[in-house]
């Protein structure tokens, strides 16, 4: 390493690259945050490797066809299907900088998740109630674990949504603002493709078992 | 400096690539696909239209790997040219890590399930 050492008028070394140039704020986020999304889809990919070992292990307890209620799933695809077409809706007026409207589909958008959340948990307080819980079987275990992180990622996208929503009424559509909406748009459409892997391998394959 | 400026003028205008993809019609495109492929596997289960189950499973994970394509060009705006191809190569080495975790966990664990029974059922076997 002997471009580190740059020697000043006054003698004295400096250590730092010389042909270090100014880059604009944020010109790497979009990089380092898809690297992030790559990383989360590691963790999914690893909680759908745990299921696809565990997921035949009932342990004598229910079985997916006991539990599931495909149209009850079916309708929870198209809520997160919804949500991410009101997001695209989002982004396109964000490019057009009608704030009014970004605001509007950011909102809508808001309600679809939230509708997405609230009918998982019912789903979940559902078997709970009847008895399914995590403890249940190896299956169960897979079950909640692998579902409930895609829950926790939608639960944290809305937390972050609400909060660009401030973001953007205070301040505007201004450039960071736009790199965050911009950040937030991959990482729900992210949880989206997730969601095609959970309903298909989770919930179709297992009703089919 | 004038290197200097010249990359600094390369990162702008790369800048602005990453965002010209996303229109009305492809937004749309990729709603109206995705709902055709959510629909599908969803009445194949559902009604039990194939005769077989295998069938069935082979059809809607098919699907499922349209489907993440599908939203992988027209949501998530991937093409090889964006961050000079960085994404890609990171999507790239995050599918070949995915394939390896996933098929070599379920392989391997398949063979622990078949050749480690329990000594009863050995016994038996003999």
């Amino acid at each position: 390493m002997t471009v580190a050492v740059n020697p000043t008028q006054t003698g004295e070394p400096l250590f730092y690259l010389a042909d270090e140039h100014p880059h604009p704020e944020g010109y790497s986020t979009s990089l380092g945050f898809w690297i992030y999304l790559m990383s989360d889809c590691l963790i999914f990919a690893m909680l759908f490797a745990a299921f696809g070992v565990l997921g035949a292990n009932y342990a004598a307890g229910p079985a997916p066809k006991d539990l599931f209620d495909l149209n009850l799933v079916a309708v929870n695809t198209s809520m997160l299907l919804l949500s991410s077409i009101t997001y695209g809706f989002a982004m396109l007026t964000m490019q057009q900088n009608k704030i009014g409207q970004t605001q509007m589909w950011l909102a809508i958008t808001g309600l679809f998740g939230a509708a997405f959340i609230g009918i998982e948990l019912t789903e979940f307080a559902h078997m709970i109630h009847e008895g399914a819980t995590p403890q249940r079987s190896a299956f169960l275990s897979a079950f909640f674990t692998l579902v409930g992180t895609h829950g926790l990622h939608v639960t944290c996208g809305l937390i972050w949504l609400v909060t660009l929503m401030v973001q953007v009424g205070k301040f505007g559509l201004i450039e960071a603002n736009r790199r965050r909406l911009m950040c937030l748009s991959m990482f729900w459409h992210f949880l989206d493709v997730v969601w095609i892997g959970v309903f298909t391998f989770v919930y179709l394959l297992g009703v089919l078992r | 400096m004038t290197t200097d400026t010249h990359a600094a003028g390369a990162h702008d205008h790369h800048h602005d690539d990453g965002h010209a993809h996303s229109t009305f019609s492809g937004y749309m495109l990729g709603f109206v696909l995705s709902v055709v492929l959510t629909a599908i596997p969803f009445w194949l289960v559902m009604s039990g239209a194939l005769p077989s189950k295998q069938i069935t499973a082979l059809v809607i994970m098919a699907f499922a790997v349209v489907q993440i394509v599908v939203h992988m060009i027209y949501f998530l705006h991937m093409n090889a040219k964006s961050e000079n191809g960085w994404t890609m190569m990171a999507l790239i080495f995050t599918i070949v890590m995915v394939v390896i975790g996933l098929s070599g966990s379920l392989w391997v664990m398949n063979h622990l399930n078949s050749n480690m029974m329990p000594i009863h059922q050995m016994s038996g076997m003999k």
